[in-house]
């Protein structure tokens, strides 16, 4: 992956090991340094940082007036966010998990969605909705969702989602001043995950998606908790004389048609990979979009590598229930390679 | 270990029983304790009187073109121009309105064009007119989510130490939604600068009070959220009037939101397409007309002498003049642009959109061609 750290070479500060969640709250830090509208609230994210510690001190940096722990409902967090928006703010409120972003669906479907289209442009949103997002990590029933399918077919929004601490940065900061309202997906198992880097960085365009490995027999399309396990597959697949690129989507909405079909025309063969459940999920749109507009370049039908049509399993279970980089080598098996 | 035990409220906890009115339903003083608001002068009640006259023509002219055809739907506020009128005359221009499909009597007050107000109800897909000029939010049908983008926009302002305001109207059936209370919540928890206007005319389409809530009166609400809450007759204005200012005012001395119940009744169908036969009688619609609140409020003036014919005639000349216009502006076809469905969705320009705008381009285009 290319990074591209915003400073010269000679003043560059040596990488040093960062967590995406550290990355993330680096990104609000500046973010609310940078700009004076911008304001950060929601469950929990003043004193205790959040849940997760992405907004860990920012409270007793910026003060209770930009960061501040709301009232426990999720449809006035966002509702009171749409308000402070249409005055000139720019709310970045966080959803405590995927599921409890439901009481919110109102809200971000019905208004944050539409403004900018019911006024004719007038009132434009940019404000950013955090939603720590998927599994992997042990939770309890309603702490694993992966909501993004919901978004995504909702006109009006924009959704990305980061697999690694440069792009959690590079993403937020891009969400945070873009104009259009953006749901940021955290793909919480990935919190934890380090990287050497030096921040501030500038990764690709927000509306981009990445190759993170160049492979000429197949292409995995994934985003978010998959990339990394996009990336074992393409590791073992290569032992066995398979050369898997991958490609990091970032962007959900908008789609990247333009890397993806380059890849796809390349390699003729694509799977997408998601922890969310197969039947109208995301992986259809793409497997639709991709054929159709690279059909005749195609050497097999695009595979779907997702969870099981069943509502998130109990910790107990999970490990059955999310694709591996077996079940995604046994799937491409199941092409017939003579073609 | 011991629990804090509070000795007192941090204001009057329950609205007094009879809502506060000034002017009673025969023009003449109600004596209704009215909690220390005072009347409105005889010059704004005047001022009043003739923008709710308008006001009433304005809903009589537009339920008439939809019944037409010429509109698709329309929620008309005839029997509550005191609320639409009087809540919105007393907002100061840099407040900001948050208002619902009911009331386009009060986007009329606020000066929006009448084109622009009715352009959502004719069938245009966007709100008709431009929300930074008239500090008015484009009208909310999704119900009681206005009230949360009222508090927002004042924790804003608050935030800023701007001076703005904001208003928000709901009724009796979106008081039963989760965003009403969570509202009232974040508004009292944050103190910002909002009024809650509650038109409870008793009925949400076909639903009657008594079944939407148990409570005493809705305006009992605001005590479990540490707000001030008061009930008045939403059919005089003068009430109405001198509650929202009143609240405006402890809003701008950074007192916090105000729940103002107003009891009125909707005279018309819920929207056009509703038939108020299957759910109440004729003899109720009946009763409620003695409550008028143009009828007492002429009688008011009247006696007092502040109206007379002359005053009277050009009144219902400038209302005539309104409705010519509304016909007019109506009787013109919209223009509409397939092109723009794709103009404003994103600030950010998209592909997708863009090639599905360039397929309905040549599909017009195609279907242009003699
Ligand atoms: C969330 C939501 N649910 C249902 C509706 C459909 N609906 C439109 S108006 C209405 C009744 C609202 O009654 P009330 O709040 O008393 O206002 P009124 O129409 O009497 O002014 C309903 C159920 C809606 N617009 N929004
Ligand atoms: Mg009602």
């Amino acid at each position: 992956m290319t990074v591209t750290t915003a400073t010269t070479a000679e003043d560059a500060p040596t990488p040093v090991s960062v967590t995406m969640t550290k990355a993330l709250n680096q990104a609000l830090r500046d973010s609310l340094s940078d700009d004076e509208n911008v304001l950060v609230f929601g469950e929990d994210v003043g004193r205790l940082g959040g849940v997760f510690r992405v907004t860990e001190g920012l409270r007793k940096e910026f003060g209770p007036e930009r960061v501040w722990d709301s009232p426990l409902a999720e449809s006035g967090i966002v509702g009171t966010a749409i308000g402070m928006a249409m005055a000139g703010m720019r709310p970045v409120v966080e959803m405590q998990f995927d599921a409890y972003a439901y009481p919110a669906f109102e809200q971000i479907v019905s208004h944050v969605a539409k403004m900018r289209n019911r006024t004719k442009g007038k009132v434009s949103l940019p404000l950013t909705i955090r939603i720590p997002y998927a599994g992997d990590i042990g939770g309890v029933e309603h702490h694993s969702d992966s909501s993004e399918a919901y978004w995504c077919s909702t006109p009006g929004l924009t959704v990305v989602t980061p697999s690694n601490p440069a792009d959690a940065y590079s993403l937020l900061r891009d969400s945070i001043a873009s104009e259009d309202p953006v749901i940021f997906m955290e793909p919480k198992s990935r919190y934890w995950m380090k990287d050497e880097l030096s921040l501030p960085v500038q990764t690709a365009p927000m509306d981009r998606a990445q190759v993170v490995r160049v492979g000429s027999d197949v292409t995995l399309l994934a985003y978010g908790p998959t990339v990394r396990t996009a990336l074992a597959a393409a590791e073992e697949g290569a032992e066995h004389g398979l050369a898997i690129e991958v490609i990091d989507l970032r962007s959900l909405s908008p789609f990247d048609d333009e890397t993806v079909s380059a890849s796809v025309r390349k390699t003729t063969r694509a799977a997408i990979i998601h922890e969310a459940a197969q039947f109208g999920g995301y992986g259809a749109e793409v497997a639709a979009r991709v054929t159709e507009a690279n059909f005749t370049h195609l050497s097999a039908p695009i595979l779907r590598i997702t969870g099981f049509d069943v509502p998130y399993p109990s910790p107990k279970l999970e490990e059955y229930f999310l694709p591996t980089a077996e079940r995604i080598l046994d799937a491409l098996e199941s092409w017939d390679w003579e073609l | 270990m011991t629990i804090d035990v509070p000795t007192s409220r941090s204001h009057r906890s329950l609205p007094q029983l009879q809502p506060i009115s000034f002017i009673g339903a025969d023009g003449q003083p109600t004596g209704v304790p009215t909690d220390g608001l005072t009347i409105p002068s005889d010059r704004t009640l005047l001022g009043l009187y003739q923008k709710m006259v308008q006001v009433r023509r304005f809903e009589a002219q537009v339920t008439h073109l939809t019944r037409q055809g010429r509109l698709a739907t329309y929620p008309s506020a005839a029997g509550q121009e005191a609320i639409e009128v009087g809540a919105t005359t007393a907002l100061a221009p840099g407040d900001w309105l948050f208002p619902t499909y009911r009331d386009s009597a009060s986007l009329l007050t606020r000066g929006v064009p009448v084109t622009e107000i009715l352009s959502a109800f004719r069938g245009d897909w966007h709100c008709g007119f431009d929300p930074n000029e008239y500090h008015t939010s484009p009208a909310a049908t999704p119900l009681a989510t206005q009230t949360l983008h009222a508090t927002g926009y004042a924790m804003a302002a608050k935030l800023k130490g701007e001076d703005a305001c904001t208003l928000t109207f709901l009724g009796d059936g979106a008081s039963s939604e989760g965003d009403t209370h969570e509202a009232f919540n974040f508004a009292s928890v944050w103190q910002t600068p909002t009024v809650f206007v509650l038109a409870n005319n008793q009925y949400a389409i076909s639903t009657p009070l008594r079944e939407q809530s148990n409570a005493t009166m809705l305006a009992d609400r605001a005590a479990g959220y540490g707000m001030p809450g008061i009930r008045v007759d939403g059919n005089d204005i003068a009430a109405v009037f001198a509650a929202v200012t009143a609240a405006l005012e402890r809003a701008r001395n950074g007192e916090g939101p105000t729940l103002i119940e107003c009891l009125t009744y909707r005279m018309e169908s819920h929207t056009n397409s509703d038939d108020p036969t299957k759910y109440r009688d004729a003899e109720e619609v009946e009763h409620w007309k003695q409550f008028d609140p143009i009828d007492r409020l002429e009688k008011h003036l009247r006696t007092a002498r502040i109206l007379d014919d002359a005053t009277a005639a050009d009144i219902t000349a400038s209302a005539e003049e309104l409705a010519t216009s509304v016909r007019d502006a109506m009787n013109t076809d919209a223009e509409v642009d397939p092109s723009e469905l794709f103009a404003y969705v994103y600030a950010n320009p998209r592909a997708n959109l863009a090639t599905q705008q360039e397929k309905l381009e040549a599909e017009l285009a195609t279907a242009a061609q003699p």
